[in-house]
This record gives C-alpha cells, structure tokens and sequence, in this order.
C-alpha cells in the first residue's frame, strides 16, 4: 500500500494513497468541523464546513472531496477558516426556517450543535423566512423543508445504501428543494421502500418519525458505514 | 488621599419584550443565587424584581428577553439602549426572534402584522369577528418581528429557549466583577 505524508497544523502525517484531506486531518486529530459529511456515503463538499488551507492552492478547499497529496501544508483552523465557518452556519440559519425550541430534532440536531461548534453566539445576517412546504403524505414519516439545509445525505443514503433513489435536488440557487420521485409527493412515490434510513441520517428536523414530537426525534447516523463495511468487507461491526 | 466611598451597587434591569416570560423564570430559578445578586446589585427595572414602570437612568446591565414584535417593544429597545451600559440579548427570542418570530413566514414576511391579525381575528373567528382597535391603548404590532440586535446594538447575547439558570449565572457573574464571560461551549451557547 503506497502511502503519502503530508503536514496538518505542523504536524507530519502519514495517509495511504488516495485518502481524502479529510481522513488526513483526521489522522493528525485536527477536528475539522463536518455536516454533510456522513460515513459510508459519497462525499459531496455541499456544506462548506470542512473548508481548510493548503498552502500554495490560493482558495480554500474542501476536505471531504480533496484528495490527500504527497508534501501537502494544511492549515486547519486559522482566524480566516473559523470566520468562514462561522459565516457558513449564520447563513445556514438564516436561510431556512430554523426555530430550534419547537423542533422536532432539538436536542439531536447537527445544526444545533455545529452553532456551538463555530462560536454563533447570533446570526450577523437576516433571517430570511422563506416559503416553504411541508410533505406529509407519506404514511411513517415526513419531509419539512423549513428545516432541510441540503447536505442532500438522504438523497445519498436512498441512492448508494439503499438503491431506491427516491430522492433528488429539484430547483436552482435559493430555490433548491429535495424533491421525491418525479418531484411528487412522498407517499405517492413508488419506489420508497419506508426503510427510513434517510431520516435516521437527515442531520436536523427536516425528516423525521411522525411520531416524533418536539425533541423526540433519534436519528441514526452510523447506519451507511456499518452496511457499507459488511457489504463490501464482509464484516460487521459486532465480528 | 480621602478614603474612597464604598462601591456603589451595580444597577440591574431585565425587560420582558416579545416573549413567553420563560426567559424570567429560568432567572427566578437561580435560587439563593438570587440573594447572592441582591447583595451585588439593586434590580431597578424588571417585571419579576420591581413594580416601576418607566425605565430609569444609568442602569449598568439589562438582560432583554424577548423580540421585538410591536411599537412597545421597539420604543423600549430604543429607551434601554440609551440609558443601559451594557446590554445582553437574553434568550432565544431576543437573540434570534424564536418564535414570535415564525409571523414572518406569512404574507412573505411584508407585512406579517396585517396577515397574523387578519388570521386570528377574522378567519378563525365566528361571524361578531374584528381586528382589534385601540389606539394608545393596545400596541399596533411592527410588520415585521425582529430579533433586538436588528434594532440596537447588542454587547452580549446569551441563547437557549429559555438559557439555563446556571448560563444566567455564568453570564452574570464575571459581570458582577467587571469582567465578561466566556461565551463558548454547549454550556454558554446552545440554541433551544
């Protein structure tokens, strides 16, 4: 196994070819913050979180989806990469329609606690309050847009997990939605099986149980990586 | 060098704006903290403290629960503000407008006042249904709800739907000498 060294906060590390910077900052236990990012699934870069400073590239990078390469300084945490990520998750807020203390996912909330992460003490921006739907017509769970920040796991899950691809990204700019099957209403969707995988990784309240009420909701986050290691290693966690 | 006097007690305020009043309770439950406080400062405004109803002058800390949802609310942030060392955004309200807030999803956020008022007092009442009028007597409501930093400076904010009697007591006490407080971590931070 060819292995590439690279240097994270001047610390030396040590990947095998091919691992992304992520899994490199990782190594060097640099805590580089994460949303969409989700073992066992595609990474995406949707979320900006995870942005860090390569020397010499002149912009900042995402690590879940840059490749870790021979010789590399990354610099994880400087003043401009916390500004950055604290900027990302106001905008995140202000984006959606994120009212924490009636949410179903308060408590178990990705968002929520990346707010703590990044220091958001406020939103520097205006929360815009934008129209947007709510889709219960599918009979075990349900689908708020309010509270969707498009990581789009679950359209990655449904897609690479569980093969059904119920799920996509309808729209452009301020106006992506998730949208399920021929962009129709959930529960008319044939191809869902109910496995519910999406909502145990959606991140915040925007999937969720219908039995589910306010702080109520127990997502499962684990879930992709232990079915992606025993289908492809044969191995499951408990062996 | 004549002695100096004894130091003067901090001057306290809490305000209640737009919001459900939790904010003031998680307060009432610091407990024999509270006398602690008493010892420290003299509560010169507060719903929960005081029975005054013009807010005074030369007050060091204000905690502001609440949006700013009405011409009353606007109208005391403005007042605080100038008469207020130092103001703290005090819960989730304040802070990020919560749920008063959540008016501003109708009539995209225009005129939210007008859409609300005409919901809950015409389309949901029976057939004697009216908007309510009453001038100078019941505050006409801002179009828009706002969180307070959106109409005055803000020099801390202090989350949670409401903030834990223990945040409040996190916060309040490097105040109390001087100093400001560590707003980092779950424990000081966490919205909801």
């Amino acid at each position: 196994m060819s292995v590439v060294t690279l240097s994270v906060n001047g610390q030396d590390v040590a990947v095998p070819a091919g691992a992304s910077l992520l899994e490199a900052t990782r190594a060097a236990e640099a805590n580089v913050p994460t949303l969409c990012h989700l073992e066992g699934l595609t990474p995406v870069s949707a979320c900006r979180l995870c942005l860090v400073e390569v020397e010499g590239s002149g912009k900042l990078l995402p690590a879940c989806s840059t490749a870790a390469a021979e010789g590399m300084v990354v610099h994880t945490h400087t003043p401009q990469l916390r500004e950055v990520r604290r900027m990302t998750v106001e905008l995140i807020f202000a984006e959606g329609n994120h009212v924490c203390a009636v949410c179903v996912a308060n408590t178990h909330c990705e968002l929520q606690d990346m707010a703590v992460t990044v220091g958001m003490d406020h939103s520097r921006f205006p929360y815009q309050y934008p129209q947007r739907s709510v889709d219960a017509s599918h009979p075990q769970f349900t689908l708020d847009h309010n509270r969707c920040i498009l990581c789009t796991r679950c359209v990655r899950v449904c897609d690479e997990i569980e093969g059904a691809h119920v799920w996509d990204i309808g729209s452009r700019g301020g106006q992506c939605h998730i949208v399920a099957g021929l962009d129709e209403p959930w529960g008319q969707v044939q191809a869902c099986t109910s496995c519910g995988k999406c909502v145990d990784v959606c991140p915040t309240g925007a999937l969720f149980r219908n039995s589910d009420t306010t702080a109520e909701k127990q997502p499962n986050t684990t879930l992709p990586a232990l079915l992606r290691t025993a289908r492809e290693q044969r191995r499951w966690h408990n062996q | 060098m004549p002695p100096s006097p004894p130091a003067a007690k901090l001057r306290l305020a809490t305000v209640w704006l737009a919001g459900c009043s939790g904010c003031h309770m998680s307060f009432l439950d610091l407990d024999e903290f509270l006398f602690d406080l008493a010892e420290k400062v003299d509560v010169v405004f507060s719903p929960v403290g005081t029975d005054v109803k013009i807010y005074p002058e030369n007050v060091d800390i204000a905690l502001v629960e609440g949006a700013v949802a009405n011409v009353d609310n606007l109208e005391l942030a403005l007042q605080l503000r100038q008469r207020t060392a130092l103001v703290i955004s005090f819960g989730d309200c304040a802070v990020t407008a919560n749920v008063p807030g959540l008016r501003n999803l109708l009539d995209g956020g225009h005129d939210s006042a007008k859409a609300v008022l005409e919901r809950g007092y015409l389309e949901l009442a029976d057939a004697t249904g009216q908007l309510p009028f009453a001038p100078g007597i019941v505050p006409e409501l801002l179009p828009r709800v706002l969180p307070l930093h959106e109409v005055i400076p803000v020099d801390l904010y202090l989350p949670g739907c409401p903030p834990s009697a223990e945040r409040i007591r996190e916060a309040i006490t490097p105040l109390l000498a001087g100093e400001r407080p560590v707003q980092e971590g779950s424990a000081m931070l966490r919205f909801g």
